[in-house]
């Protein structure tokens, strides 16, 4: 969609009324659009160019794209810097913050400064632990866990406080964010976890990974019975295969991947992988896509990032719409393919 | 101890109830206290509760137990000191992501809060931040002040 005040790249957007950040993916899901995000894979680099090439490759197919805060406990280009470059050009990031590694100091200042920089969207998460990283010898920090965090979040925000109390002189405009992850252990418990994180100021959700659709169902189920549809938007996270040894891979190695054997197999007994991991994506969107409280889908495709336009182009989600990215009204050929 | 501490767990009805009434009978002492001064107190108290707490729960002494909310499974031994439930890792057989034999934290917290007469509803209640400055002093005691004692002027809202 094409908002008639659609800004100079870098300026932020009027806040709506009912809205409480200026940022097109909040525009997007309360306007009853299905959103897309995705996820860029911050580079081990000084350079900017790297940041702006690897976001180029979603242009007209995402709303906002997650910057990770130190994924997988990996070091990488910080989550706020990768934030402020994609905002300059008018991009809508989420920077994901994650609590292992700064303690509540260092991150209101990044809250902060990261709104101050234009960012709309950020996303609360406790984080991966150190151990699965590349420098397990670091220390973990977890002074906050993630609904803390929210607390503070929308303290800063909605008080225009520090935790300390002290006042700020603006309050930051922010959307905020966190995740949950409906297919693992204690299942019961998951529905739950959500009312939590919406009591502590979570207004949009990006899951896990989903490839369990019947685990998805029972969860939105719980999350209907608690009577959250209207409380929070649920974005639904997924991501391709490349190969069935990958996808295994992945069950056995990435935290809190819960992948059914019968994935493995439909990966396994495909002549073409990489194409059958695309439609077992494509498949998740359109089914996530017709349960009820679902309001977008979170493509994560960790080192397939250029096959998140032709995964989202075939699920016919976006019906025609075509997502703000630089230059989209002047030269609309421009697109990501 | 790992073992003693997952039996903590399945017992939690009755422990949660052991608790109650040691708070009660903390708090009718609190003029006693008083008297002798908390901060005195404090020491020996933190060395008491370290010693029961610690045989149970594997306690970590965060001086702001949140046991009753979370089932009698410490939430402190959460390689992520998550307070306020699981993390998005818990793998498949109910271990912790970044101790794989351990069991999460959390998933017992779940079972615990089950056995606990208004369990389930404590655990749907958000834990604020920890204050850190409490680490290693008595909880016990901070009840019992925070129970007969007005709030301070400059407490969190």
């Amino acid at each position: 969609m094409i908002f008639e005040d659609e800004p100079v790249p870098g300026y932020p957007l009027p806040i709506l009324p009912g809205h409480t950040s200026p940022g097109r993916l909040e525009r997007v899901l309360r306007a009853g659009g299905f959103a897309i995000t995705t996820e860029l894979a911050p580079p081990d680099s000084a350079d900017p160019e790297e940041v702006f090439k690897r976001a180029r490759v979603f242009d007209g197919y995402a709303d906002a794209i997650n910057a990770t805060d130190g994924s997988g406990a990996n070091c990488h280009m910080s989550s706020l810097a990768v934030c402020s470059l994609l905002t300059r050009i008018g991009y809508a990031p989420v920077m994901q913050i994650s609590c292992r590694d700064k303690n509540r100091i260092a991150i209101q200042g990044d809250i902060l400064g990261g709104a101050a920089m234009g960012v709309c969207n950020m996303l609360c998460l406790s984080g991966d632990g150190v151990q699965s990283g590349d420098h397990p010898q670091a220390k973990p920090v977890f002074d906050l866990d993630s609904l803390s965090l929210l607390e503070i979040g929308r303290t800063l925000r909605d008080e225009s406080r520090f935790q300390s109390g002290r006042k700020l002189t603006s309050a930051p405009r922010v959307f905020f964010g966190a995740a949950e992850n409906p297919t693992v252990e204690p299942l019961e418990f998951r529905a739950e976890r959500l009312a939590k994180k919406v009591a502590a100021g979570a207004q949009f959700i990006q899951t896990q990974y989903v490839y369990d659709v019947e685990r998805l169902k029972a969860f939105m189920r719980g999350v209907e019975d608690l009577g959250l549809l209207d409380k929070v938007f649920i974005l639904i996270g997924v991501g391709p295969f490349k190969t069935a040894k990958g996808a295994e891979w992945m069950r056995n190695n990435v935290p809190g991947m819960h992948v059914p054997d019968a994935m493995i197999k439909r990966m396994a007994g495909a002549a073409d992988q990489a194409r059958e991991g695309r439609q077992i994506c494509i498949d998740m969107i359109q089914e996530a896509r017709a349960i009820k409280g679902v309001h977008g889908v979170h493509v994560m495709a960790y080192r397939q990032e250029d096959s998140v336009a032709e995964i989202i182009d075939r699920s016919g989600v976006l019906e025609g719409r075509v997502p703000w990215y630089p230059d989209r009204d002047k030269n609309p050929d421009r697109k990501a393919s | 101890m790992y073992w003693v501490r997952r039996w903590s767990v399945r017992r939690a009805g009755g422990l949660n109830r052991v608790y109650n009434a040691l708070e009660s009978l903390l708090v009718a002492l609190a003029p006693l206290f008083r008297a002798i001064g908390y901060e005195r107190l404090e020491r020996p108290m933190a060395y008491l509760e370290r010693s029961v707490k610690g045989l149970l729960f594997d306690c970590k002494m965060c001086g702001q137990c949140v046991l009753s909310s979370t089932g009698m499974s410490c939430s402190m031994n959460c390689p992520k000191n998550l307070r306020n439930g699981p993390c998005g890792g818990v793998r498949a057989n109910g271990h912790c992501e970044v101790k794989p034999e351990m069991r999460c934290v959390w998933v017992e917290a779940w079972n615990g809060a089950g056995r606990i007469k208004g369990g389930l509803d404590k655990i749907r209640v958000v834990q604020l931040p920890v204050d850190r400055r409490l680490e290693g002093r008595s909880s016990w005691l901070k009840v019992v002040r925070e129970r007969t004692e007005p709030p301070k002027p400059e407490a969190r809202k």
